[in-house]
């Protein structure tokens, strides 16, 4: 008996699409959940700090106090909410979470700057949302810097010597959709590998059809492709789908190559899938194969992978286990192909570890599937 | 019948949920495992604190001008070098690569149109990670002007002085921020995955239609079926209180007797979800799916990551309407600003409101398909 022919393959294909077929719950999850996940990081989700509520102290109420409260009004970046008259209110407005910043211009600001002594303007921010606070903190430096160039210009004709010219590569308008939906490509193949194939061999199991089908003249490699090979076709629609929706509904910018994504994408999706299994005949177990697959593949695609959170961010000893996270490097090829450009030329090592990576998950579920029988 | 009877009745429900869930290792890993788990990973890997960006600096002009805007630079810690050169090509490479986020360009003659009063330091930041990028490029925009301030003014003061000050997280840390919220979504997904199951179990085992015609009324198979999971929730929270004041030794300004109140409050609603899902549930496999499904748009829109103040006006009015949201809010505002019921009682009040009206329609819709 040949290792590999293509009937009996397909043969264990089909059976598997006809049980997926029937399992509405998993299908929903399998189509509804990547285009879920896109809409609310397209439409709602994101870190961009804008319209930051602010209120202004002026306690000065001169020229200046009011070019001062212009400069943030005009800035773009902030919402004056309220103009308390005195420090008072201040921490009735903070405790509410009414404003996230209160700048206090002093009685003696005009008077200061007009003899050239230092005025002393106050930022009070909400500091409970550190990264929020912290943008908030930072718009609110540049434009008191701005401002101190502005008078020191006017008043002594001095220039300032250097400036800067800052340019964004790859997102040029900064927008955390663009650096999320070509990650959500990576997360959601990690979510379809760890929810959907680990049931797969622990179905078999618990309805007791393991042994009809190990009775079934089919090897284990037949078995684990068929099986996967539904879930890969599963996988690689949505993963056309949610670049297809990221580009033309969500104008995603994607300069790379077509290609290079799809061939990348489906060793990665191999590799997963493979562990998917091993998890499922480990389990033998539906509800446990959840489990095991949301923590080996899910949290660690999330959270360990630098979809959201740099990975220069982590304490060592995490860095170093982010090595041996697939989806860090997919990641890597996914921003890659999507906002730079880039391809092969760029990201061989990435591609070489995703086959790399196919070749072990693959060979690891025969292996796991072999012990199953025996 | 009498009343202490009925209540040795309902100790004994509880009593037999309480240890069947202690008694399965899977739930007991779930419970216990999985807050530790996530405590830690949110303690270590969610910060969005930017600092030691990796930076490539391509100098043509090989002045000493030029070395001391670079030693401000990297003198702030927000930038470290990783790579220096004099080819500009070399900065693409860097960031195409991905071994540099930023980078700084001295163009030849910087040194002499410094002097002049007119040179331009060019910055350059991969976006690819728009946070990093937006915090890190204004660092790197407020260095080189502060730096020119100094220069411009001959080192005196620049006419106007920011004094920053930050409330209630003053060293403004992301971890303290997230850490207690890790509460929000651990009682979410725990009591809709413990109470669903629960059920959907007793009905896969045939066991419900016993529970059914036993003498126990549906009032009190609700509560069987939910009070042990509230106590277990319970128990979490002051785990990840432990974990968060001991470990990660986050400040707890407020009450706890008031955080546990809004525990209980935020629990009306979750178990009342969890209930809804094994009402239409057949399989524990399908309860287990549904509740992720519920759960993950409930996380995603309660401000747990994702700022509620960075989302479009229509989505934020429709977070009013998730009680991860409120209850978010509450933990945040008692760890951080020690703030009372005075400020947060519209929290509270959403949270009963929602856990009353989800709680009664899942008990109704408990009893039709039960009966």
């Amino acid at each position: 008996m040949t290792a590999l022919d293509p009937v009996r393959l397909l043969a264990v294909a089909r059976k598997e699409v006809l049980q997926l077929r029937r399992d509405t719950r998993s299908l929903i999850l399998a189509f509804a959940l990547p285009v879920t996940l896109l809409v609310f990081f397209g439409y709602a989700i994101s870190w961009d700090v804008n319209d930051i509520r602010m209120a202004v102290v002026d306690q000065d109420h001169g020229q200046r106090a009011r070019e001062l409260t212009d400069a943030f009004r005009g800035s773009g970046r902030f919402l004056i909410v309220a103009r308390p008259e005195g420090t008072a209110d201040i921490g009735r407005l903070l405790d509410r979470g009414a404003v996230r910043i209160v700048i206090v211009i002093p009685p003696t600001f005009g008077r200061d700057l007009g003899t050239g002594r230092t005025a002393a303007v106050q930022a009070i921010v909400d500091g409970s949302d550190a990264n929020t606070a912290t943008i908030a903190l930072g718009f609110t430096q540049a434009i008191v810097q701005q401002f101190s160039a502005r008078v020191l210009f006017q008043t002594r004709r001095v220039r300032l010597p250097i400036t800067s010219a800052t340019r964004i590569w790859y997102n040029e308008e900064l927008a955390s959709r663009n650096m999320i939906v070509p990650g959500l490509v990576a997360v959601i193949m990690m979510i379809i590998a760890g929810l959907l194939t680990s049931l797969t061999i622990a179905r078999e199991w618990e309805r007791g059809t393991m042994e009809q089908l190990a009775a079934t003249p089919v090897s284990r490699l037949e078995v684990v492709l068929g099986k996967l090979l539904p879930y890969l076709a599963i996988g690689l629609v949505d993963v056309a789908l949610c670049s297809l929706l990221g580009v033309f509904l969500f104008h995603v910018p994607f300069r790379g190559s077509v290609l290079y994504l799809a061939g990348t994408s489906f060793a990665f999706l191999a590799g997963t899938l493979g562990l998917g299994l091993v998890i499922s005949a480990v389990a033998r177990n539906q509800l446990l194969a959840t489990q095991m697959g949301m923590i080996a593949t899910f949290l660690p695609g999330f959270l360990l992978s630098g979809f959201m959170f740099p990975i220069d961010n982590m304490p060592l000893v995490l860095r170093l286990i982010t090595y041996l996270v697939p989806a860090r490097y997919f990641l890597v090829v996914t921003r890659g192909v999507f906002l730079k450009g880039v391809g092969p030329e760029v990201l061989w090592p990435q591609g070489l570890l995703m086959i790399l990576y196919a070749v072990v998950g693959l060979g690891l579920a025969a292996r796991a599937f072999r012990k199953e029988l025996t | 019948m009498r009343l202490p009877e009925r209540f040795d009745r309902l100790h004994e429900l509880v009593r037999k949920e309480f240890l069947q869930v202690l008694r399965d290792p899977r739930l007991a890993r779930l419970i216990f495992v999985a807050p530790v788990v996530q405590i830690l990973a949110f303690g270590y890997v969610v910060s969005t604190d930017v600092r030691r960006i990796p930076t490539f600096v391509v100098d043509q002009d090989h002045t000493q001008a030029a070395r001391d805007v670079t030693r401000t630079v990297t003198a702030s810690g927000y930038f470290r070098i990783v790579g220096r050169s004099d080819r500009p090509q070399d900065l693409v490479d860097a960031l195409d690569h991905g071994r540099a986020t930023a980078a700084f360009h001295f163009p030849r003659g910087f040194a002499r149109d410094a002097a002049r009063g007119a040179a331009t330091v060019q910055i350059i930041f991969d976006g690819t990670n728009s946070n990093t990028a937006t915090v890190g490029s204004g660092y790197a925009e407020r260095i080189i002007m502060a730096y020119a301030l100094r220069e411009g003014t001959l080192g005196r003061q620049p006419p106007v002085e920011l004094r920053e000050r930050a409330w209630f997280n003053p060293n403004l840390q992301s971890r303290d921020y997230n850490v207690p919220a890790v509460m929000g979504q651990l009682l979410l997904i725990l009591s809709l995955i413990l109470t669903s199951l629960a059920v959907v179990r007793e009905r896969e085992l045939g066991t419900l239609e016993q529970l059914m015609v036993s003498p126990l009324g549906p009032g009190e198979l609700i509560i069987g079926k939910t009070v042990p999971f509230a106590l277990v929730c319970l128990l979490d929270m002051i785990l990840i209180t432990a974990v968060a004041l001991l470990w990660f030794r986050v400040p707890f300004q407020g009450s706890f007797p008031l955080l546990l109140l809004a525990g209980l409050l935020y629990l009306l609603s979750t178990l009342g979800l969890g209930l809804l899902i094994s009402t239409v549930s057949n399989t524990q496999q399908e309860a287990m799916l549904s509740s992720f499904l519920v759960a993950m748009p409930m996380i995603l829109l309660s401000g747990f990551m994702f700022p509620v103040s960075s989302m479009p006006a229509a989505f934020q009015w429709l977070t009013l309407l998730n009680p991860v949201r409120h209850f978010l809010e509450i933990v945040r505002a008692i760890f951080l600003k020690g703030a009372g019921l005075g400020a947060l009682w519209p929290q509270y009040l959403a949270l009963l409101v929602m856990g009353a009206g989800l709680l009664g329609i899942a008990t109704r819709r408990f009893h039709k398909t039960a009966s």
